[in-house]
């Protein structure tokens, strides 16, 4: 892609400020700067601008303009993701979408809310909390992440388990198409006619266009809610107590695994109640109906203790049950504490796999002289490690890539994926030959191609990259450190 | 390999290393929710702190702009998992800035006067607040305002004007005796911070707060010559200062030997409870520092100790509690005044919504950067009208200024009250 000229540059900006009014465009340098990485620090890109649009009309003659240039664009909401996924390429236009935060319309009869994509996500279940909803959907970053950047990385959370992911709770979007076009897909129904579009655009990781208007269920929230943690002085233990819990019929809301490098984090932060000295805790939650849920918490009391629990108890009150799941939420930024930074993996494996990957992630993370801590989605295999570095140390981020290539590698073996709800972004872009085939890529592609045909809109992402492969601003060709190891190729 | 410890102005901002950019902090923001621009974050202010120190970025115009727009109401800390000593981290920046960029002639010697005169003498601050009564009670400041004369003060002045507190009288404006005993059995030994700006302000505070304390069973010791705690100037860049502040503080409290020393404003009670850390390296004053800190506690944490000494009169109305940042984020204090509030008979709580959210007042920052704080201001008002109370308790003479302000510029009759004014209601005050 070829560098703006600072004629042009600031030809550009006139333009953009007059489409968005002033003090809604950053074109210096040092503003642009705190917008070069999102959560994963690993990667950073300079864009030319960040706009801060107000309206589907904002964001659509951005868009166009962006067109016209043939300048590379992205959408960035909170900038929480975990896989550089609304990372800038180099130079371009980032559309932060936080001034279109609003809850525009609450239907609590058809138990429905239409909202901006910079809402907060926990923000939208604080509106409707006092009627008694909620937002199911709980990705951990919740307290800061927006409903945006859920759709594009269709998010889950600790209660996908049982509530399903974003998508699941999608049921209209308003987008503005990468041409500029502004389109709806679905709506206010349960079901909509034709293709389910909701399904293709949720999860497409902004390279589909951007939402500007979001059409969410919102839930009555459960009428009684048990939480249980139960603490093992083996990982194991804990990975046979997820297995026991399913295979005896219990369907939980969430069963989260949280290990003692993890613990001494969060507990270090908040003092939440994990013990320091457990190899491995298990935080069970149950909701529905009153009738029946002490004898459920009884059943997952005695799964747990039959696979060799030390500990288990039921957190008395709603405070200790929300400090229990603070230090469940927080414990990716609590790695603060013990390391200067941390790459967060998201592989999904099946449940039964869970004793042997973690033994092998632990064995990758040591070979490489690095640490790990897991914290993760146990009941429905979505495993978390994160490994821990200090990139101020020459070498460590290029093992610590090395690692996760391996991990993600055990993840595939296994029969599992190599994303759960972190995306594939830039950070996993590599990874997909692990899982697919070139002609499965290839199918990806055209579908990608069908919304996206000059791949203007977040390009460099989910597919591997390669220098021919003709997509416009694409992020410039540099060897990952699993090329040169030999782990992966492009093509 | 060992690395080069981060510095600015001398002081370390190695902290911003246990940023781990996960972002948790940005909901809580205050002057991100309002602008949603992450250099207006304090995720993005640490990524700036951090270049900074490593180089990568000089104080440019907007560097300067968005660090000095940050309220350090440390909001971000009681958010952060990793524990982020953001304070820390704005006030060396903020000090560099001061070095780097001193700005203009006037605004130096406002600077001088504010932190070097009126600050570092407490005589001087009550000449100040002599001559401010006169102009008060003499009808200029009523004709002043009538003018118009106001609105054609540049920004700060106006803003500084309009705040002005009503100042009491002389008689009210008097010290503490040195020595007040206790009531009943005795429980303890305390010493006040007068305050250097609440004690001519709001005389009425430490009043109340001697009172309440002789009733509670505290034998109560007021040094009569302490000065200024430098919290003020430690917050806007004037680290020398503040360091000798410090100090004096020090040794005038070592004095009184005291249990406690107790403080009723929560930019001092925050600032002191840090000395350990402010003057951590140096050898001959690191040690008395941290047991000087160790011994601090702001009023509500001392007095929610044991229930409050009977008898308490009903006091039947409705309030609701706005947390000061330097209270709730600062010393982590949330539970205390609304215990202490629950003990009055025949007092309704109503909790506040975005109760621990800065109201603007931030220090001088009101004065400093009037724009965003009355966004914040109205902000803060909207959500006192929506609980219908009809007071609002706070613990900080900056925060009941500043919603004193925004509720009377909204017509609103809402009294705007001290937690310890509140308690001497109770006691029959």
């Amino acid at each position: 892609m070829a560098t703006l000229t600072a004629d042009r540059k600031r030809a550009l900006r006139t333009e953009l400020e007059g489409m968005l009014g002033r003090g809604a465009v950053l074109s210096d340098p040092d503003e642009l700067l705190v917008y070069e990485s999102d959560g994963l620090t690993l990667f950073r890109a300079l864009a030319d601008f960040v706009v801060f649009p107000q309206s589907a009309e904002h964001v659509s003659a951005v868009v166009k303009l962006a067109h016209r240039e043939g300048l590379p664009f992205v959408a960035r909401g909170a900038g929480t993701g975990l896989s550089g996924g609304c990372l800038p390429a180099e130079g371009g236009i980032v559309l932060s979408l936080m001034r279109m935060n609003r809850v525009l319309e609450v239907d609590y009869d058809n138990q429905l809310a239409v909202v901006e994509p910079g809402l907060v996500n926990l923000h939208l279940s604080w509106k409707v909390g006092p009627k008694g909803y909620y937002y199911a959907p709980d990705p951990s970053s919740q307290q800061a992440c927006t409903i945006g950047g859920n759709i594009a990385n269709n998010s889950g959370g600790p209660h996908t388990l049982k509530y399903g992911v974003t998508t699941n709770h999608v049921l209209g979007l308003e987008v503005v198409m990468p041409d500029g076009e502004i389109v709806w897909l679905g709506g206010k129904t349960r079901e909509s006619q034709g293709y389910d579009l909701i399904g293709v655009f949720v999860g497409s990781e902004g390279t589909f266009g951007i939402a500007t208007k979001i059409v969410v269920r919102i839930l009555k929230k459960p009428q009684a809610v048990k939480t249980v943690l139960a603490v093992f002085d083996e990982v194991d233990q804990a990975s046979a107590a997820v297995s026991e819990i399913i295979a005896r019929g219990l369907v939980p809301a969430a069963v989260e695994m949280i290990d003692q490098l993890t613990i001494g984090a969060v507990e270090d932060a908040f003092g939440c109640g994990y013990p320091r000295d457990a190899a491995a805790a298990l935080l069970v939650e149950l909701d529905g109906l009153a009738i029946g849920i002490e004898t459920q918490a009884e059943r997952i009391v005695a799964a747990c203790r039959d696979s060799g629990a030390r500990e288990v108890r039921t957190a008395k009150d709603e405070a200790e049950r929300q400090l229990l799941w603070k230090g469940r939420k927080s414990a990716f930024g609590a790695y603060g504490r013990v390391s200067p930074a941390y790459m967060v993996m998201d592989g999904v494996i099946p449940r039964t796999r869970l004793p042997y990957v973690l033994r092998r992630v632990n064995e990758i993370v040591d070979a490489h002289g690095l640490r790990v801590g897991n914290v993760f989605h146990a009941g429905d295999g979505n495993l978390h490690p994160n490994i821990l570095y200090d990139p101020r140390k020459p070498g460590e981020e290029a093992r610590v890539v090395a690692a996760g290539a391996e991990i993600m590698k055990v993840c595939a073996e296994v029969g599992g994926s190599i994303s759960g709800e972190h995306g594939i972004g830039l950070e996993k872009a590599d990874f997909m030959p692990f899982i697919f085939s070139a002609a499965d890529l290839a199918l990806m592609q055209r579908l990608k191609h069908a919304f996206n045909p000059q791949g203007l809109c977040n390009p460099g992402k989910v597919f591997p990259t390669r220098k021919s492969c003709g997509e416009a601003g694409a992020v410039a060709y540099r060897p990952h450190a699993i090329e040169e190891q030999g782990l992966a190729q492009r093509f | 390999m060992a690395h080069t410890p981060l510095t600015l102005r001398g002081l370390s901002v190695e902290g911003v290393n246990q940023c781990v950019h996960c972002g948790l902090c940005l909901a809580y923001c205050p002057t991100f929710s309002e602008l949603g621009t992450e250099m207006d974050s304090p995720r993005g202010r640490i990524f700036m702190i951090k270049a900074l120190a490593e180089g990568r970025m000089s104080l440019t115009d907007p560097a300067v702009e968005h660090l000095s727009l940050c309220l350090d109401c440390r909001a971000c800390e009681t958010a952060c998992p990793s524990g982020v000593p953001y304070g820390r981290l704005i006030e060396a920046a903020k000090a560099e800035i001061e070095r780097q960029r001193p700005g203009g002639a006037v605004r130096r010697a406002f600077r001088w006067l504010n932190f070097g005169v009126l600050l570092g003498h407490p005589k001087m601050l009550r000449a100040a607040a002599a001559g401010l009564r006169l102009y008060q009670a003499s009808g200029l400041q009523a004709l002043v305002r009538r003018s118009g004369l106001v609105s054609r003060l540049p920004g700060t002045l106006s803003a500084w004007e309009a705040l002005l507190p009503s100042l009491p009288r002389a008689v009210d404006r008097a010290p503490l005796p040195a020595h007040i005993p206790a009531e009943g059995e005795r429980r303890g030994r305390v010493a006040l911070l007068t305050g250097c700006v609440q004690s001519v302000v709001f005389g009425a505070h430490n009043r109340a707060t001697a009172r309440i304390l002789a009733k509670n069973g505290y034998e109560l010791v007021v040094p009569q010559a302490q000065g200024c705690c430098g919290a003020l100037n430690a917050h806007g860049g004037d680290h020398a200062r503040a360091l000798s502040m410090a100090k004096e503080t020090i040794g005038v409290f070592e004095a009184a030997r005291a249990d406690a020393v107790v403080v009723n404003t929560s930019g001092c009670g925050a600032h002191m409870k840090a000395y350990g850390a402010l003057l951590a390296d140096d050898p001959a004053w690191a040690g008395r520092a941290r047991r000087f800190a160790a011994g601090v506690q702001d009023i509500s944490e001392l007095l929610a100790k044991a229930p409050l000494r009977g008898p308490l009169r009903p006091a039947p109305m409705t309030v609701t509690y706005h947390d000061p940042c330097h209270v709730v984020h600062g010393q982590k204090i949330r539970k205390e005044p609304r215990q202490l509030l629950a003990q009055v008979p025949g007092l309704t709580l109503v909790e506040l919504p975005e109760a621990d959210w800065c109201c603007g007042s931030a220090g001088i920052y009101n004065l400093t950067q009037p724009e965003m704080a009355a966004r914040l201001l109205a902000r803060k008002v909207g959500h006192v009208e929506s609980t219908g109370a009809q007071a609002v308790v706070t613990a900080n003479p900056g925060c009941i200024l500043q919603i004193q302000q925004g509720l009377r510029e909204r017509g609103r009759d809402v009294a705007v009250l001290h937690l310890v004014e509140i308690l001497e209601k109770a006691y029959g005050g």
